[in-house]
């Protein structure tokens, strides 16, 4: 396969998710309604919680709402990273699935367009809730929005990755959709989403610990430092190697042949 | 490379050209000037060479020792009842299975080990509806000739050849959601030509059609067969597209049971007609 079949392909793959997308307009909305609400409702009964901190990447003391925001992009990216994966599990229990694997391009190529056409979707969302998030006092630099783009883009893929591999390994729609509870609610609130870790740290020294090793807290402060137009090296790190780490685990991990046929006797 | 006395021909050519003068080296084709071309060195390019194939779910085996080949230029059908292993063998050849045991070569491709050169040169209708109902005509190939790996204009090119072919250009623009079952059968089948494969698979494509959609597609499958020189291996359960020389394997249970033409298996097996035949391997004892 020359190298164009491969670009052609990885286009093909975006092309098709943003084609979904502006057909699903209830789930651009849904996407948007959920981050606005924490926003406008959440934000507005905590405004006093960070009681006038200075948290980094920011020298001076900020408000709930210009804290909150990069967690919500992070939960705008996570929730459509899983439901990417939903639609997986549901392309594979449908058959559609077969289509794509029937490619002749190597199956981690397909995999890894896969994550990028998610990725894709999850800028767009993530994009329109910034612009509406100016409305609420929250104005990052203007370069701040370019500078945030890669984070964004290496935490869909970290988080897209990890639902990939949920797929992966779950048989069953219903029991992803079970799964999803334990997996996307944990990684959130035990994150840096909500709470800055000092303030968690004085809470509970274990509840720290759970969050200082989850690897989304990473991903919301790589995306609150290049908005700022900071850097963390440390998110910076944690975020690309677990992507790097998730992606290569979810492309070895990905058997069609386990859950396509199997458990299906009538299917022979 | 060349071998004395073979000229190398186009794709189209080749097609056209009658199989038992076609032989294939090193991937390219040739077709002899005078006739036959003998020896060791070349081999006839079957589709499908299936040789003691096994697969297994768990303990249980699914199937048995399967060999069988498909010439190219020729159409089989692949006959079982429910369980026989016909949609696990098509699952193996479209590389979504691995290979347990034995071997199976798609134009001499192993698809265990060369999948990618397998797939490019085989087309397919999966026994379930694969299409995106939410995306358009249009926008289900342009997307499957993406995957292909295809460049987008060739890709609305042929696009545009073969839903003219299957009737369908007027319905380009609609949600695959709005077509009647035919239609979106015959979708299925542009997108399965849209790369031009050698190989076609059809795992029970005329599964819920009408008859008169159904004959439809046969009639277009066989016109692909003959003037195209496509290979064709297609499973049903329904008799009555069957035709009296119909080429044949008889699956059950995961084994072979017989092969070859459907009028010499009914009167080997001592039945009336292809009906009693299939209703025979229906039942636990019915083996040929």
């Amino acid at each position: 396969m020359k190298a164009a079949a491969y670009f052609y392909c990885f286009l093909g793959v975006l092309k098709r998710e943003l084609q979904r997308f502006v057909q699903q307009r209830t789930r651009f909305v849904s996407a948007l309604v959920r981050p606005l609400l924490w926003l406008a409702v959440f934000a507005a009964g905590f405004r006093n919680t960070l009681d006038g901190l200075a948290l980094p990447p920011h020298d001076t003391a900020i408000s709930y709402e210009v804290y909150i925001v990069p967690g919500l992009v992070g939960i705008i990216v996570l929730f459509n990273s899983m439901q990417s994966s939903l639609s997986m599990v549901y392309d594979r229990e449908m058959g559609s699935m077969r289509i794509l694997l029937a490619s002749p391009l190597p199956r981690g190529w397909l995999l890894i367009s896969r994550l990028f056409s998610s990725a894709l979707v999850s800028l767009l969302q993530v994009y329109a809730f910034l612009l509406i998030a100016r409305l609420f006092a929250v104005t990052p630099p203007a370069w701040g929005y370019v500078a945030a783009l890669p984070a964004i883009v290496c935490s869909a893929i970290l988080l897209g990755a990890l639902g990939l591999l949920l797929a992966s390994i779950i048989d069953q729609l219903e029991n992803f959709a079970g799964v999803m509870n334990f997996v996307v609610f944990p990684l959130f609130f035990l994150s840096s989403a909500l709470y800055p870790l000092s303030q968690m740290r004085e809470a509970s020294e274990w509840v720290y610990w759970l969050c200082a090793a989850n690897p989304f807290t990473y991903a919301v402060e790589f995306v609150r430092h290049s908005l700022w137009l900071g850097f963390s090296p440390s998110a910076f790190w944690v975020t690309t190697t677990v992507a790097v780490i998730l992606t290569t685990a979810a492309v070895i991990g990905f058997d069609p042949s386990r859950k396509m046929l199997a458990g299906r006797p009538g299917a022979h | 490379m060349q071998a004395d006395g073979l000229e190398k021909i186009g794709k189209d050519e080749a097609k056209q050209a009658s199989f038992e003068h076609s032989v294939c080296f090193l991937n390219v084709k040739y077709v002899s000037v005078d006739g036959p071309v003998w020896g060791n060195v070349y081999s006839v390019s079957d589709a499908i060479n299936i040789e003691g194939l096994s697969h297994y779910f768990g303990n249980q085996q699914v199937l048995k020792d399967v060999s069988f080949s498909v010439a190219q230029g020729r159409q089989r059908a692949l006959l079982g009842p429910n369980g026989a292993g016909k949609t696990t063998l098509f699952s193996i050849l479209t590389c979504l299975l691995r290979v347990a045991e034995g071997q199976a070569t798609v134009f001499g491709n192993d698809v265990a080990r060369a999948s990618g050169k397998a797939l490019a040169r085989i087309g397919v209708v999966f026994q379930k509806p694969t299409l995106d109902l939410d995306l358009s005509v249009s926008q289900n190939l342009a997307y499957h000739g993406a995957i292909q790996g295809m460049n987008p204009r060739r890709v609305r090119d042929r696009a545009e050849q073969e839903l003219k072919r299957l009737q369908l250009w007027e319905r380009r623009d609609d949600p695959v959601r709005n077509l009647n079952g035919g239609h979106r059968r015959r979708v299925e089948i542009a997108r399965a030509l849209l790369h031009e494969p050698d190989l076609l698979l059809l795992d029970e494509a005329t599964a819920g059609l009408d008859l008169a959609s159904r004959v439809s597609l046969q009639a277009y499958i066989r016109s692909l067969v003959q003037e195209q020189g496509l290979a064709v291996l297609w499973t049903t359960h329904l008799v009555e597209e069957l035709q009296a020389d119909e080429d044949v394997v008889l699956l059950k249970d995961g084994a072979v049971q017989a092969q070859g033409r459907l009028t010499d298996l009914v009167r080997a097996a001592g039945v009336g007609d292809a009906k009693d035949l299939l209703l025979g391997l229906s039942t636990p004892a019915g083996n040929l």
